[in-house]
């Protein structure tokens, strides 16, 4: 009996990959220089500190070197990437005004019709500007905001000023820096005190033009004892230039807050996705990560919480899926500064068609943080024999009576359980797609549903051929 | 008599992971016919080929088929694959059940009942009847919603196994030793599940080495294996022979 190898088909992208023609206002030159970063400080108007903070961040930039650890990053050159791409669109309340070409995009990723069903709030950038923002007008008179960045920089300039790359400051690692250098666009959300927002939040980042980058910038304060679900979703079209992610995420929790923080990333295969994201938890806080890496070529992508108040807590819930020509190295770390502070991180990593995905995570326990207790589960699946999974966790721990656990299986789909599914009738197909769901099954469920719907579809792998 | 299963001096292979390019014989030609309404049973020392016979009726890739015949109500079996002979009406209930992280009891059992009757299966209605054969087999309702097999104990397993097959409605049901590793208490009730399928349409394939499961069903065949032969056949008289004796007497029979 002659044996096919199993033949995995890639995942639908058709959706992804409609791209529009690139109709920007206006894009600066390529690669980075001072007077490009003036040039992007004066098109957006800023505030002469931030000119500042822009100029002394390129400055860091240009002394750092990239990381010598993970993914090869030498494909960048950022002498090719465009920096700041200006859609011709300004920033509207209303869908009607917003450009024929851009609203298409957006409908088709079905974000104006969550809004009406499942979301209290919307936006969406499309290159480097945001080109629709919306809040329901109830929590605007409970004191919430959620705006763009820019916006926030005039009208809450002093909150900006506060927090803006403080948790993450430049000089963190390169791409920080290049972050803070020429950052546009992203989202300011603000929870006063005791304000809980019942419907999701989501912001929704869209990058068009070939050979861009897009550095967003997302910053949210959660008072104390507030709560907030924040939703964001990025993708791109593929392009057979290199574009270039580097946004960053600064997540403030105080006392007794509570943040639910989900991201679904699916950027083409063409996209260098280097985010940084940082939670700051106060006593008694909450911070919950979902995060879904898809896409992209190469993605380094750790979010970090920092639990700096007594018993803060973090929850951290994230899948993989490294297919061909991608290396997504992601996972997650938390340092614990006080007592009796809490993590759990669970993670589910796939590589199939020669992907290779790596987990990484890194714990930390200071001298301050007695009683802490941290518990670490990582799962890899390889779908065949030329994908590759790592496990790479790292503990260190100082403080007393620490309860750290960790487990990490990386394992294969068994031809056992496929002849187990097979003997009730079920086809080889759907044996394989039911066992890779089942396998991604505990973070499907921790996702916003139409990302668990969408999540479902990218393991509705198909396969043809007979075991191999 | 209508025949279901007919197997003529079957011989079956399995590579050999020790050598390689060698593959081992394990069965060396076997004769079973299986009518609607019979039940069988297949005694024999461990390591003797009876597992490899269910898993060659089923399908299992590991295993090829050498020579002879395998067929079911009349149809050449070899050619194919494990998911089209259970949808035929094979089902086999496993010696190791595997667990399956993610997907409910009652996600795949509902999922395998569409896939074997090509029909989209209601939930409301599915659901009172996956409670009803639950309660038959003294199995918790919340099982339904646990994922398969996952923590689940040696027992438990096994009932789920039962629990299938009482879902699935099988033409011909292989129990390769279902019974193994059970109390008494779980023998009987897996027994009467067994008992509660069975019926003139069917048909069961028991291998066991324990025949207290066998002591409330009609047996009509009893086969002896040892080293891939059938060595002995005959009526349930041969289980209490062997039950006293041991496979002492057919020592030297093959």
């Amino acid at each position: 009996m002659a044996q096919e190898k199993t033949y995995i088909e890639d995942i639908e992208r058709t959706l992804y990959d409609i791209k529009n023609v690139d109709k920007s206002k206006y894009k600066s030159q390529s690669g980075l220089t001072e007077d490009i970063i003036r040039d992007i400080s004066a098109r957006k108007n800023d505030p002469d500190w931030m000119l500042e903070f822009r100029l002394k961040s390129l400055e860091v930039y240009n002394q750092l070197s990239l990381p010598n650890w993970g993914p090869d990053l030498s494909e960048l050159n950022m002498d090719e990437i465009v920096t700041y791409v200006q859609p011709d669109a300004k920033m509207t309340g209303s869908w009607d005004e917003v450009p024929e070409d851009i609203k298409d995009t957006f409908d088709r990723l079905g974000i104006p019709e969550a809004e009406q069903t499942s979301l209290a709030g919307v936006g969406a950038q499309y290159d480097s500007e945001v080109v629709y923002h919306s809040i329901q007008e109830d929590l605007v008179k409970q004191g919430v905001i959620y705006t763009d960045m820019e916006t926030a920089l005039h009208e809450h300039e002093e909150i900006v000023r506060d927090h803006f790359m403080k948790l993450v400051p430049p000089k963190d690692h390169k791409f920080a820096a290049l972050h803070g250098a020429v950052w546009s666009g992203g989202s300011f959300v603000y929870v006063p005190e005791g304000v809980h927002v019942e419907i999701p939040l989501q912001s929704y980042f869209r990058l068009n033009a070939a050979g861009a980058g897009q550095f967003e910038h997302t910053l949210i304060i959660v008072e104390k004892n507030a709560s907030l679900h924040f939703i964001e979703g990025c993708s791109a079209p593929k392009y057979n230039v290199t574009n270039l992610h580097a946004g960053c995420v600064e997540l403030f929790v105080n006392d007794g807050a509570r943040l639910r923080y989900s991201t679904i990333e699916n950027w083409s295969r063409n996209m260098m996705n280097l985010n940084t994201k940082r939670a700051v938890v106060g006593k008694d806080g909450v911070i919950e990560w979902v995060s879904g890496s898809f896409g992209s070529h190469v993605s380094m992508l750790y979010p970090c919480s920092v639990l700096k108040g007594e018993n803060a807590k973090c929850e951290f819930t994230g899948v993989t899926f490294a297919s061909k020509g991608q290396n997504l190295d992601t996972g997650a770390s938390v340092i614990h500064c006080a007592p009796h502070t809490s993590a759990n991180i669970s993670t589910r990593t796939i590589s199939k068609a020669g992907g290779k995905a790596t987990y990484r995570s890194a714990v930390k326990v200071t001298k301050n943080a007695p009683y802490a207790k941290c518990s670490v589960n990582c799962e890899s699946l390889m779908l065949d024999d030329i994908s590759r999974s790592d496990t790479l966790p790292t503990m260190d721990i100082e403080g007393d009576e620490a309860d750290i656990g960790h487990e990490a299986t990386i394992g294969r789909i068994s031809d056992e359980a496929i002849f187990y599914l097979m003997s009730r009738g079920i086809s080889e197909d759907e044996a394989r797609s039911m066992i890779v769901r089942g396998f991604v099954e505990p973070i499907a469920k921790e996702l916003p549903l139409e990302y668990a719907v969408e999540m479902n579809n990218l393991v509705n792998i198909e396969l043809e051929g007979t075991m191999g | 008599m209508e025949k279901l299963l007919n197997i003529k001096n079957l011989q079956v292979t399995v590579a050999d992971n020790e050598a390689e390019d060698a593959s081992k014989e394990i069965l060396k030609g076997i004769d079973l016919q299986v009518n609607k309404g019979e039940i069988h049973v297949v005694l024999g020392p461990n390591g003797s080929g009876k597992s490899t016979l269910m898993n060659a009726i089923m399908g299992h890739p590991k295993y090829e088929i050498a020579g002879g015949s395998l067929e079911f109500e009349g149809e050449d079996l070899t050619e194919l694959k494990t998911f089209e002979r259970a949808r035929k009406g094979i089902f086999l209930s496993f010696q190791t059940p595997e667990e399956i992280p993610g997907i409910t009891v009652e996600n795949m059992i509902r999922t395998a009942k569409q896939a074997v009757t090509g029909e989209n299966i209601k939930v409301i209605k599915f659901r009172r009847e996956l409670k009803a054969a639950m309660k038959e087999l003294q199995m918790d309702e919340s099982y339904a919603q646990r994922y398969m097999n996952v923590g689940f104990s040696g027992g438990e397993k096994k009932r789920n196994e039962i629990l299938q097959m009482l879902m699935l409605q099988p033409k011909l049901a292989l129990l390769d030793e279902t019974d193994s590793g059970l109390d008494v208490d779980a023998i009987q009730i897996v027994s009467n599940g067994v008992k509660k399928f069975h019926n003139e349409d069917n048909a069961c394939l028991i291998i066991t080495h324990n025949t207290r499961i066998l002591k409330q069903l009609n047996v009509d065949k009893v086969h002896v294996m040892m080293q891939g032969k059938f060595v002995a056949e005959g009526g349930p008289e041969l289980i209490e022979k062997i039950d006293k004796e041991g496979f002492g007497f057919l020592q030297g029979a093959e």
